[in-house]
């Protein structure tokens, strides 16, 4: 339990006074404007936007401003943030085969119609520092070939044509919403996809990582990797039809999986899914991992008891704001319990000090 | 869930096609076209801006059941023209500014103003998105990996 303690009120206003100096640095440093972190810092931006589940860059850029780069601490500014906005309605579920794709890739299709487009990736980098990068100055220029104007077709559409992965099915119904009500099990497919994108990347990472070292393995191949664009589009009921809103970036990761077949379903592929906010690779591989793990018990597949299989273990532990709110809360007075511990502790060393005497004697 | 509107008409395609243009337009390119905009109607709010949130939803697979991604900052408003004519304005972002540029643009292309602002407003804006769209696919076009030239190499 917690008491009130009161006395602290100056030195926390001091404490708070001495957090914004430091959060300025050296004064003799230019100080960060918030379109500096949203241009130059943008895939910390996209983490904030994805894990704070709400897309604005430039709120996201003054939360890790605010937060002093600390990511967590900016998401959790984002949360609270978001609960104090009116809530407009849901959109159209977005066409993400319409993308205007930056980047679009697959691991499993080497001449897919729209080809594999690299787009500006880390990857192929030698990962060495970049000394020129320390020097101010300089404009880059990247080079330009003739656009495709069409879509880029969906990777797994081509399996799709000849039955040979599962067809997604769309129930029709309004999905459950983790914002609104509380988190309950059994979860279904749609409200495990909304805690995954907004679940701490590293644990995503991390569950994901042990399906591939054999803790519920599921032979992943990355079918299709895609970063864009996608126009959001939303019914207008004083309008009585829908028009585009806005538009957001997106990471899309399909993975194509080994399905041996049930009763019901011949053998086939089956898909992961990842699906993020912002150009966020890394975690929409691994949501699309660990997505496939959960559908153990639709496709009739053992449970193996691996802590990626268990909806109940990943969802519960996954939100890093969550996790930080019980896991700091413990630096917070206690003086009440531990002084009611220290007195238990006292009394059994008494006692057992007491009857060590007496056998002694 | 929400239905997609039936075939609309000319008149509501047209609409939505310039209220999606509004919506997403950059704000700094929107209010500079739109400043120089002679004869601002005056005008009455139904319902001042108002920034809120909106949930995304996305595709389970890309194709299944819709599942909530999460939300985006949208601001809103609504007004009526001295003639009656109401505008809406449906904007991403928490900006009030660009939200009733909107709303009067909305408002004033139902009126004589429209072929005007058409061509001050909504085709430089049309053409200033249309071209940085053009670019981004162009850089990525350039990063587009061309497997068959390494084939033809090895033919000859």
């Amino acid at each position: 339990m917690y008491v009130a303690v009161k006395g602290g009120e100056r030195a926390i206003e001091n404490a708070h006074a001495w957090l914004a100096e430091e959060r300025r640095g050296d004064p003799g440093v230019a100080e960060l404007s918030l379109g500096q972190i949203r241009e130059q810092l943008s895939l910390a931006v996209n983490r904030v936007m994805a894990e704070g589940s709400l897309y604005d860059p430039d709120l996201a850029a003054l939360a890790i401003k605010q937060a002093r780069g600390d990511l967590i601490e900016a998401i959790f500014l984002i949360r609270a943030y978001r609960t104090t906005l009116p809530r407009f309605g849901a959109t159209e579920p977005l066409d993400t085969g319409e993308m205007a794709c930056d980047r679009r890739i697959s691991a499993t299709f080497k001449d897919a119609p729209g080809g594999q487009v690299l787009g500006p990736t880390f990857d192929y980098t030698h990962r060495l520092l970049d000394f020129k990068l320390a020097a101010e100055g300089g404009e880059p220029n990247a080079p330009q070939a003739e656009p495709r104007e069409a879509p880029m077709p969906h990777i797994t559409g081509f399996l799709q044509g000849e039955g040979l992965i599962q067809q997604e099915a769309d129930s029709g119904a309004a999905p459950r919403d983790l914002t609104r009500e509380p988190l309950e099990f059994p979860a279904d497919r749609p409200l495990r996809l909304q805690s995954l994108t907004r679940g701490d990347e590293g644990f995503i990472l991390g569950m994901a990582y042990s399906t591939q070292r054999g803790y519920a393995r599921n032979h992943a191949f990355v079918g299709e990797l895609r970063i864009g664009t996608c126009a959001v589009e939303m019914e207008i009921p004083e309008l009585g039809f829908a028009i585009e809103i806005g538009e957001v970036e997106l990471t899309e990761c399909e993975t194509v999986n080994q399905f041996t077949g049930s009763k019901t379903e011949p053998p086939q592929f089956t898909r992961g899914y990842g699906l993020v906010f912002g150009q966020s690779e890394r975690k929409s591989i691994a949501m699309a991992l660990v997505d496939r793990a959960l559908r153990w018990k639709e496709l009739g597949e053992d449970d193996t008891g691996a802590p990626a299989q268990d909806e109940e273990f990943v969802l519960s532990h996954s939100d890093n704001i969550q996790a930080t709110g019980f896991l700091e809360h413990i630096k917070l007075p206690h003086y009440v319990d531990f002084q009611s511990e220290l007195e238990l502790v006292r009394k059994l060393r008494r006692e057992a000090q007491v009857s060590h005497r007496e056998a002694a004697e | 869930m929400t239905k997609r509107s039936e075939t609309p008409d000319s008149a509501t395609a047209a609409r939505r096609a310039w209220m999606g243009l509004l919506a997403r337009a950059p704000e700094g390119e929107l209010m500079a076209l739109w400043e120089k905009v002679a004869g601002r109607p005056a005008f009455d709010w139904l319902r001042p801006p108002e920034t809120g949130g909106v949930m995304v939803r996305g595709r389970t697979g890309g194709t299944g059941s819709a599942f909530n991604l999460g939300e985006m900052t949208v601001t809103r408003c609504a007004l009526a023209l001295r003639d009656g004519t109401v505008g809406h304005g449906y904007v991403q972002g928490r900006s009030r500014a660009k939200a009733e540029a909107a709303a009067l643009i909305d408002a004033m292309m139902q009126t004589e103003a429209a072929d005007d602002l058409r061509r001050t407003v909504l085709e430089p804006l049309e053409r200033h998105m249309a071209e940085a769209r053009s670019t981004r696919a162009a850089k990525a076009a350039a990063t587009k990996v061309d497997f068959f030239t390494m084939v033809r190499g090895e033919d000859t």
